[in-house]
């Protein structure tokens, strides 16, 4: 009995796995299967009403969850609350819009949406250099909580309370030499929240270019402080503090991140063609007169179609109306519309694909792949055979792809195309395991014949005649190989 | 409910127990009826603490999400935030009070709770809009570290990685050594602090501090743990790169795994019944809570996925077994006691029906061709094959545009097992990513330069062979039916930083003295005195007790091999895992991305 066992153990453990391997792929699955099959049998002996055992609502929250509960204390008050309850259950736009954004949105966000807000419109300016100075922590008293007070806290013990999250003032700390032992107590307890309070108050007492100067050797509030700049969005005075301190690349980063706030293109356009000069790593600083002259480009290509589209006698746009617009469409993106819609247009116009080609140093490889997916897509198989032919200097044509034949024909075969047409590019793969395979996956039957006669592997050939239709042209090729 | 807490070595329900009772205390601050507003992320982490029950006791009648707009009109004394210290939420909180009708009688209270710090700057912003002085409490609730199982504790700290490494704001290191402190607190001084990284070092730091600065928490508690030891994240930034191959980590992967719930595509979990075929099939996404309260999933989960299909079809047997008893039953005896078992068979059945409907969800996906060629780059390059090449397949990937997440996890950990890329590679990858998924990148590029993760291979020497053989990294035997090394979990590769944790263990960290030393930051010990009365004298054949806290996250598969380590019957070990955050590759690259939407209002 033990002997049985420990043989099916060793029948479970003994498979010589080496990461993961799928050919048992039948197997395990069946026995899940099975499994399945077994456990769901059993629901018929029990009770149905089974699933009280756990008191799980059908979504799977338990009853009395903290988030259940909240769908239903939240539910109870619906009546007068002008349907906001059932947005809040049902998860609707209003609704769904928010609490997943709460846990993600960072705060810049925050800042750039807030201005929609009417309540929050004074906020913005408060943001600006001059109102930062509301922002420090408490700094007079009320008189209720004067008794509190006491004049000789030292720094430590000042850095300490508020770790504890009490209010202190920092007004006394009056000297430069009082300030920068207040600060580095601050950094000594770690407690980021306390490191910024006081950076506040130094950034409203000290003048910049020595609150620049000390934190220079000040590492960890440097941080801080920097961190809290781009929170709040001070982006004055943070480009001034990184210049200070020579990070010219990060200067430049964090300028070139505002385009993100800038809606409207054309404004977006002016400002990255001024992001052009910043002091980038020279490969960063290509990439950003890319994006420029590529944005430059969609809003050219934009007008332009947007107009073609209305007048209604551009015949691709009327069978094929745009989606989206091509503005802050990546580059790849703009390649592949041009290449649906622009294909044959001479290289002189923005919206040619070989214009756009040649602008970005788009290479070989990425673009047969990208005009190859755009021209299948309209079914112009004629297209796709130019693409893939080259002509050498004898006047010889001969087929081509630098992105490797079985890609081409995975490409077609997406886009549905037809036997005759994929057959082509089959026969063009080169490796002859790989070329079988497609042939046999898409029924290309004259490849497969002709692969096998080429391999003169008689055994499956026979095997194949049974493939194919019988009487048709394919059986008499097989037959005519065999005999000779 | 909370079962599972005290399963392990470490009764951790004391800890759950204490954060209810601040809980409670706070609630009872508030006198009279209550509603409570939430930041909805808070909602996931305080699940893990309390049940709504808990609050109604204390007054609680309802509960809102935090949204702005007008607070709806319940009938309560008092309103009651509970918010983490952000900004943008203070925001909301401050248009909820500026909307609420004054002329209402009785007027609600307000009161704020923050989740797990008060914040100076967050109470300055609300004194701005001039309703600070609306609110009658403000206080703090330290919800440091939360009991997620019985050997695992997090912060959920989503954001830790990414403010310690490329922001070098240190507070969620502070919030990890106050959480320490707690923990010393109820379970005793760790005598014993070991550490890698510079993180490591803070926090220990920290801790040292605030025990001479709070001599009061010296305290009279035989100690639980014998050793802590305290790893960075970027000591070891390859293991979260890498695909997981447990069961909880394929799940994890594939369909995220937050607070312990995991959300399902309901489709499988149809249940079927005679009669309604077809009808009502449920559109939500099936939730369900993972740990190891149940049975069956904390058997499976730490296997590798390749080792789960066969103990469930041994449990369906046995299940069915079980109930053919019912026939056999043939005194009243007999059926009493057959009906007695029922609810524990009920509950094992529909467990069982519940984890192969997930089993074959995850089989459909790491049966596809594309999981099978993700996993062989994964692993030829974490093998050391052709790191320094550019890949075919991230080359194809890019060219199909699969997510950007995806390519993102490939090429950093070709760079990382690389110790950095070629500046050819790395420029070609570079502009490749830029072209296809837009320049707005460069700033997500950059920031996965500055955290290390992609770079230039600068020294112009390849570290990583010398740390993978000295370590072990990678074994070519790995069996993932039974296992005898931690490299099951990813089918090969054994993870540096749980090997880092074994071989402290056993023979120590001098024997590795001169590949510490290659991975970044400082490696250290620090001793705790303790009063001679609480110095332990171990028992013959006593395990030890070592705390591992991971800053800047784990993932589940990390967890799963310190588990084996463990249940090892000779490992002499057992460990307790601590982190700011549940991590995989996907939500880690995700936290270190530009975030790139619009704004969301």
């Amino acid at each position: 009995m033990s002997r049985a066992r420990a043989d099916e153990e060793e029948y479970w453990h003994s498979s010589k796995f080496r990461a993961f391997t799928f050919d048992d792929e039948d197997d395990e699955l069946s026995q899940l299967k099975e499994s399945k099959r077994a456990v769901n049998s059993l629901r018929d002996i029990v009770d149905d009403d089974d699933d009280d055992l756990e008191r799980v609502s059908w979504s799977g929250e338990p009853v009395g969850s903290i988030s259940w509960s909240i769908k239903e204390t939240a539910s109870g008050s619906s009546s007068s609350l002008d349907g906001r309850d059932s947005s809040l259950q049902k998860g609707s736009s209003s609704y769904a819009a928010l609490p997943k954004q709460v846990s993600s949105y960072s705060l810049s966000n925050l800042f750039k949406g807030r201005n929609k807000l009417p309540s929050f419109q004074s906020l913005s300016d408060a943001l600006t250099d001059t109102g930062v100075k509301n922002y420090a922590p408490e700094l007079r008293r009320p008189r209720a909580e004067y008794k509190d007070y006491s004049s000789d806290w030292n720094p430590r013990d000042t850095v300490r309370r508020m770790q504890r999250g009490k209010i202190c003032s920092l007004e006394r700390f009056r000297s430069l030499q009082d300030k920068l032992v207040l600060l580095d107590e601050a950094v000594a307890g770690h407690d980021g929240n306390v490191i910024t309070a006081v950076l506040i108050f130094l950034k409203r007492t000290l003048r910049r270019e020595i609150l620049f100067r000390e934190l220079e050797v000040r590492q960890v509030a440097l941080c801080h402080l920097i961190h809290f700049l781009k929170e709040t969005g001070e982006q004055k005075l943070l480009l001034d503090l990184l210049r200070f301190l020579d990070r010219t690349e990060e200067v430049a980063l964090s300028q070139y991140r505002e385009h993100l706030n800038i809606q409207d293109v054309e404004k977006r356009r002016e400002f990255l063609k001024g992001c052009i000069g910043l002091p980038f790593s020279a490969e960063d600083t290509s990439h950003i007169q890319d994006h420029y002259t590529l944005l430059e480009r969609q809003i050219i290509i934009e007008a332009n179609d947007r107009h073609l589209e209305m007048a209604g006698q551009s015949e691709i746009f009327r069978k094929y109306p745009r989606k989206a617009s091509i503005l802050n469409m990546p580059l790849v993106t703009t390649l592949f519309y041009s290449c649906f819609y622009h294909y044959t247009e001479a290289e002189g116009t923005f919206s040619s694909p070989t214009n756009l080609k040649k602008t970005f140093k788009i290479p070989d490889k990425q673009y047969v792949l990208t005009a190859l997916a755009a021209r299948a897509k309209l079914r112009a198989w004629d297209d796709v055979d130019a693409l893939l032919t080259t002509k050498n200097w004898l006047g010889y044509t001969k087929k081509k792809a630098p992105i490797g034949f079985h890609r081409v024909v995975e490409i077609l075969q997406r886009n549905n195309a037809p036997v005759q047409v994929l057959q082509e590019y089959v026969r063009l793969v080169e490796d002859a395991e790989t070329r079988l395979n497609l042939a046999t996956k898409y029924k290309c039957h004259d490849v497969v014949i002709e692969t096998y006669r080429d391999l003169k592997d008689r055994i499956q050939l026979i095997a194949y005649k049974c493939k194919v239709e019988r009487g048709s042209a394919e059986e008499d090729k097989i037959n005519s190989i065999l005999n000779n | 409910m909370a079962a599972h807490l005290s399963s392990g070595r470490v009764n951790l329900t004391a800890l759950r127990e204490a954060g209810r009772r601040e809980l409670r205390e706070f609630l009872d601050k508030c006198a009279g009826s209550k509603a409570i507003v939430w930041d909805e992320y808070l909602t996931g982490p305080f699940g893990l603490i309390a049940q709504y029950s808990l609050l109604k006791e204390h007054e609680v009648e309802k509960m809102f999400t935090l949204k702005p707009g007008r607070l709806p009109p319940a009938d309560v004394k008092n309103i009651i935030f509970f918010v983490r210290p952000k900004l943008e939420l203070m925001d909301i909180i401050t248009d909820n009070v500026l909307r609420e009708d004054r002329g209402r009688s009785p007027q609600r209270d307000f009161h704020i709770l923050f989740v797990p710090r008060r914040s100076l700057l967050c109470e300055q912003w609300l004194k701005e809009q001039g309703v600070l002085g609306s609110f009658i409490h403000r206080e703090q609730y330290s919800l440091d570290l939360i009991p997620f199982d019985g050997d695992l504790l997090s912060m959920e700290s989503e954001s830790a990685f990414k403010e310690c490494y490329l922001e070098s704001d240190q507070t969620s290191l502070y919030h990890a050594a106050k959480g320490l402190m707690t923990l010393q607190a109820l379970y005793g001084t760790i005598p014993q602090i070991f550490g890698k990284g510079d993180c490591a070092r803070h926090v220990a730091n920290m801790m040292i501090r605030m025990k001479r600065e709070f001599p009061g928490s010296q305290n009279s508690i035989f100690p639980v743990f014998d050793t802590l030891l305290l790893l960075d994240r970027n000591v070891d930034l390859l293991t979260p790169l890498a695909t997981q191959l447990t069961y909880e980590g394929l799940i994890d992967e594939i369909y995220g795994i937050q607070n312990t719930y995991v959300k399902l595509p309901p489709e499988k979990f149809a249940p079927k019944k005679q009669g309604e075929s077809g009808k009502d099939l449920p559109t939500e996404p099936k939730k369900l809570q993972l740990n190891s309260a149940e049975e069956l999933y904390a058997e499976i989960r730490d296997k590798n996925f390749n080792a789960v299909g066969s103990v469930l079809s041994k449990k369906a047997k046995i299940i069915s077994a079980a109930f053919e008893e019912r026939h056999h039953a043939k005194t009243v005896g007999e059926i009493k006691q057959f009906v007695s078992q029922l609810p524990h068979m009920q509950a094992a059945r529909s467990s069982l029906a519940n984890h192969t409907s997930i089993a074959e969800l995850i089989k459909d996906i790491t049966t596809s061709e594309d999981f099978f060629d993700n996993l062989t780059v994964e692993q030829e390059f974490m093998s050391g094959i052709d790191t320094d090449k550019i890949n075919n397949y991230i080359e194809d990937c890019i060219a199909q545009k699969h997510p950007l997440i995806k390519i993102l996890r490939l090429v950093c950990l070709q760079s990382v097992c690389n110790s950095g890329l070629k500046q050819k590679v790395l420029d070609h990858y570079k502009r490749e990513i830029l072209q296809t998924y837009g320049y707005e990148h460069i700033l997500t590029l950059n920031n996965l330069e500055k955290a290390g993760l992609l770079k230039p291979q600068t020294s112009g020497r390849n570290n990583y062979p010398t740390i993978r053989k000295t370590l072990r990294l990678w074994m070519d035997d790995v069996n993932e039916q039974n296992p005898n090394d931690i490299s099951y979990v990813y089918s090969g590769y054994a993870p540096l930083s749980v090997r880092l944790a074994q071989l402290l263990a056993r023979p120590g960290w001098r024997s590795i003295e001169e590949v510490l030393k290659m991975l970044p930051g400082p490696h250290f010990e620090e001793r705790q005195q303790l009063p001679t009365g609480l110095q332990k004298k171990r028992q013959q054949g006593e395990n030890r007790v070592t705390l591992v806290f991971f800053l800047g996250g784990v993932t589940y598969a990390e967890i799963a091999a310190l588990r084996f380590l463990s249940q090892m019957e000779d490992g002499g070990t057992e460990y307790v895992i601590a982190t700011t955050k549940l991590i995989n590759g996907t939500t880690w690259i995700k936290s270190l991305m530009e975030k790139l939407e619009p704004a969301p209002f």
